[in-house]
């Protein structure tokens, strides 16, 4: 609770920069403030309902966004120069806090217009930072096909929880799961259609194949710091609350949803894997892995179980992973190149620091141990064939075969012998940045124990 | 404790040499030795029964029942020993390469694949086996895709997508074993063998082509070879020898210590099909060596033939047939790494690795080609040689077991003569392509890295009762298990 107080409080903090002029101090008050923000979320385990029964802080939702503003700070640090470089530093940098909020309430709603406010909070700051290259035509498409699809998704949801009340009368989960775990009424057939309805609009966030298609498009033009937020952050949030929504409040109605999920589990796999082949921009690659590795996380959710520690874990590996790798296109793009594969010919010899450290990330995202990836992978994988899903872990080991072909055509080409010898120069702190997290990726791969919480 | 050091100093090695950059190489070779002190220490104070000793177990993933459990018996003991005596060699092999770019990386990258090998020899919890059998992928991998030759970019990533299906399919299978443990399950090797002997022949048989599909990748068994020769071709020649002599033993040892105690009714149902893979491999591969106008794919394909007639020994199941897979092991290890290392050699020299472009090189450099001859003599398993000893001991088990298969694996000494002696007549004898002043004979270093293999191959031909003894216990033991499972009423 006092989480969202914070981070609200920065972003306030962040607009009144430009009228008393402190902009200069802003980006370290906001990182100070998120280290403050961590340390709150870690200690406030289990207060409980907060804001009138609206927000539920329970262990999950803890260890959730404790993850969630521990990114956020890489995030920062890692878009420090972003910010730095370019005008309009405070209305962006209150953009994303309010965006962190939004993803914060979603680690914590109990009720399901908490989920609504949630999702509308993080994603309406999205829609405007995913434009912010106002003069950059990929840009807008970005922003716009982000905002007609995200409307498209919260209608969806809408409706879905207009039909859900209409058959149990509230909003609250607890009620909710109440309602459909007692069997003494029969539930109306139009909850059923709520429940799936409520599914296609979350499944719209989390990009999950058939409604994956405005994800590419989006990473690609977005500018790549707010692609990193997008997933990384959004992705973490997006299937916090989808956890919380099917595991604990439908739990009981698993039939509906159960097949559906499956299907989509083993789209998105395939899909997004075959897709990811045939990319020759790095960001429309690792959109597509992704996706993907949303598919991975589905396999968790059909297969049940620890589903919450279990996604946790495999999250934070993925996201630590992911932020690494859009660190390194950061940097290539700050030093005016684009991100086509042609461009990371000979990135070991222009900058070994930037190679290593995606070469490691890249392994992760495949899932060569011992990195996080791998044992995130391996997690999954003893889920589905202890619970008796050995089709499904088969299919995920055929796309993380494909998935190795695609990763390593990046690093193929780092290593390449072809491009031009030119230095990319990256600063101290970027390379501090990078360090930590290469680390991370390896503790968190070597130590798994030490990271679960749930 | 020592068992620890083996596979935390080479990483604790290659961490130094990637954050000094200078002096890469000497580091590099010092601590190899340092490595290989610590191993004969290891022999020196081995007990040789057949009990797992120097183990150490620990704590690591409690929630999913894995541990840090490592130790050697006799069997693991031999091929660790061959790891580390063959590291510093092929250091020091590698000196001679003209200018390795970035040698610090180059050589972190081999001293974590020596700490990859040797856990892969001393790991007792399956998991902890997959994470340092994937491990010892990617340093190869990486040796190969940078300082590889033409078109190295395709080939090695389609080595290392073939190894990492293989992998897969092995991780299945010991997820799959993990799940029938009893009780809490666990990863370590006894639960497995347990749970692995406890279920019917159907799931045992899946079971077995699971995990030899995995190996049989990593050795190569035809006919799951065709990754091979590209690779040991486009590799750069320190990469080769890592593949051939030690890497390769990976997937023997899995054979030995994973596959056969584990489900042994699979083996009893399906084991002579491999074999027979076996032995096709051994005259296939022959067959191809005999063709061969390039040096380094004739070897790597001599290599196919090899290690055919090793699986097809092993799958005997019988203590003649191991005992000589073991001594093959070594012998296979020291002469397939002596003569890619002669090759290097006349490369260097010559730029070529086809023979028809070679010739007459005896007349030039005499102790070139006498060591050339002794190394391949030991291929090709003449008497007094270490080869003879394995190959004797092997096709002497395959004859027991079946008299046309002994016949046919038998071949594989024909075969590998004519093919051997071809090409050492093609390089060697003939009428000199080349002027004396252009090839020089062996310099000083050249001779500090073929002398030992040339004195071990013979000692090892000569002498092998000391060796064979160190794994005779480990080896009578895991038979007599796996036999006395397999006459048990069901």
């Amino acid at each position: 609770m006092y989480l969202i107080y914070i981070i609200c409080g920065l972003g306030i903090v962040s607009l009144l920069a430009e009228i008393f002029n402190f902009k200069k101090a802003l980006l370290p008050i906001i990182m100070l403030g998120l280290l403050a923000a961590i340390g709150v979320a870690a200690v406030g385990e289990n207060t409980g309902l907060a804001f009138s029964g609206m927000v539920l802080f329970d262990r999950f939702s803890v260890v959730y966004s404790t993850m969630i503003v521990a990114i956020a700070f890489c995030w920062f640090w890692m878009a420090y120069s972003y910010f730095h470089n370019r005008p309009y530093l405070t209305d962006q940098s209150a953009l994303v806090l309010f965006s962190i909020v939004g993803a914060v309430i979603l680690t914590a709603f109990a009720n399901m217009a908490m989920l609504f406010l949630g999702i509308e909070i993080l994603s309406i700051a999205l829609y405007a930072l995913s434009g912010s290259k106002k003069n950059n035509l990929f840009s807008t498409e970005s922003s716009f096909k982000y905002f007609l699809m995200g409307s498209f998704a919260t209608g969806f949801l809408l409706m879905g929880i207009a039909l859900v009340y209409g058959a149990t009368g509230s909003f609250e989960l607890m009620s909710i799961q109440t309602a459909s775990t007692n069997g003494a009424q029969p539930l109306p057939s139009f909850f059923y259609v709520g429940v799936l309805l409520i599914l296609v609009g979350i499944s719209f966030k989390v990009s999950v194949v058939p409604f994956h298609f405005w994800a590419p498009d989006v990473y690609e033009g977005a500018p790549t710091p707010i692609t990193a937020f997008m997933s990384t952050i959004v992705k973490m949030a997006a299937f916090a609350a989808l956890i919380r929504l099917f595991t604990v409040c439908f739990a009981a109605t698993s039939i509906t949803w159960l097949v559906v999920f499956y299907v989509m589990c083993v789209l998105t796999l395939l899909v997004s894997s075959v897709s990811a082949v045939y990319q020759s921009n790095v960001k429309r690659m690792l959109a597509y892995s992704s996706v993907g590795h949303a598919g991975y996380i589905l396999i968790a959710i059909v297969s049940g179980g620890n589903v919450g520690g279990l996604v946790s874990y495999y999250l934070a590996g993925y996201a630590v992973a992911s932020l690494i790798a859009f660190a390194v296109i950061h940097q290539i793009e700050e030093s005016g190149r684009t991100v086509f594969l042609s461009d990371f010919q000979g990135l070991f010899r222009k900058s070994p620091w930037l190679a290593v450290s995606m070469t490691i990330a890249l392994l992760s995202l495949a899932g060569i141990p011992p990195l996080a990836g791998f044992f995130g992978k391996y997690l999954l994988l003893t889920q589905a064939i202890g619970n008796g899903h050995l089709a499904l872990a088969l299919v995920a080991i055929f796309t993380s075969l494909i998935g190795v072909y695609y990763y390593f055509k990046v690093i193929i080409a780092m290593y390449s012998a072809v491009g031009s010898d030119q230095n990319i120069m990256i600063s101290t702190s970027q390379k501090a940045l990078l360090f930590i997290l290469v680390t991370l990726v390896v503790v968190l791969g070597v130590f798994p124990d030490w990271f679960t919480f749930l | 404790m020592l068992t620890i050091f083996l596979i935390a100093w080479p990483l604790i090695a290659a961490i130094i040499i990637a954050v000094v950059k200078q002096h890469a190489r000497t580091l590099a070779l010092a601590a190899s030795l340092i490595e290989l002190v610590a191993s004969i220490v290891m022999v020196t104070s081995f007990i040789p029964d057949a009990s797992i000793q120097f183990s150490v177990d620990l704590t690591w993933i409690a929630s999913a029942g894995i541990r840090f459990y490592i130790g050697v018996d006799g069997i693991s003991l031999l091929l660790v020993l061959l790891t580390t005596v063959l590291m510093p060699l092929i250091i020091l092999a590698s000196f001679t390469a003209t200018q390795i770019k970035n040698p610090s990386a180059f050589y972190s990258l081999i001293l974590v694949m020596q700490m990859a090998l040797v856990g892969v020899f001393v790991a007792l919890d399956g998991f902890l086996f997959y994470i340092f059998w994937e491990m010892a992928l990617i340093p190869i991998y990486f040796i190969c895709l940078l300082w590889g030759g033409d078109d190295r970019a395709r080939i090695t990533l389609k080595f290392f997508i073939y190894t990492l299906a293989g992998s897969l399919l092995m991780l299945i299978a010991m997820v799959y074993l993990y799940f029938h443990t009893p009780g809490m399950h666990r990863f370590d090797i006894q639960s497995l063998y347990e749970a692995g002997r406890a279920l019917p022949v159907g799931e045992q048989s899946i079971l077995f082509w699971a995990f030899f599909i995995a190996f049989a990748i990593k050795m190569p068994v035809f006919p799951f070879h065709t990754w091979q020769p590209d690779t040991y071709q486009v590799a750069p020649t320190t990469g080769t020898v890592l593949l051939s002599a030690i890497m390769l033993k990976m997937g023997i040892y899995g054979v030995i210590r994973w596959l056969m105690p584990m489900v042994p009714l699979g083996v009893q149902e399906w084991g002579i099909t491999a074999m027979v893979l076996s032995v096709v491999g051994v005259v296939y591969a022959s067959a191809i060596a005999l063709v061969q106008n390039n040096n380094k794919r004739l070897i790597a394909y001599s290599s196919i033939a090899h290690v055919g007639l090793i699986s097809a020994g092993l799958f005997t199941m019988s203590a003649i047939g191991w005992q000589g897979a073991m001594i093959q092991m070594l012998s296979h290890g020291l002469t397939v790494f002596g003569l890619f290392y002669v090759i290097e050699i006349i490369h260097q020299r010559k730029a070529t690795h086809t023979m028809s472009e070679l010739g007459g090189i005896r007349s030039v450099a005499p102790q070139l080609s006498t060591v050339f001859l002794i190394i391949l003599l030991g291929s090709i398993a003449l008497p007094f040689t270490s080869g003879f000893v394995g190959e004797f001991l092997l096709i002497n088990s395959l004859v027991q077991y079946q008299i046309v298969m002994g016949a046919v694996a038998g071949l594989t000494t024909i075969l590998g003569a004519v093919y051997m002696l071809r090409a050492f007549q093609k390089m060697m004898l003939g009428e000199t392509k080349l002027a004396a002043n252009e090839f020089q004979d062996l310099s000083l270093r050249e001779k500090s890295v073929l002398y030992p293999v040339v004195v071990l191959v013979i000692l090892l031909g000569i002498y092998p009762a000391p060796l064979l003894a160190l794994s005779e216990a480990a080896v009578n033991n895991l038979l007599f298990t796996i036999n006395d499972y397999l006459t048990l009423p069901k």
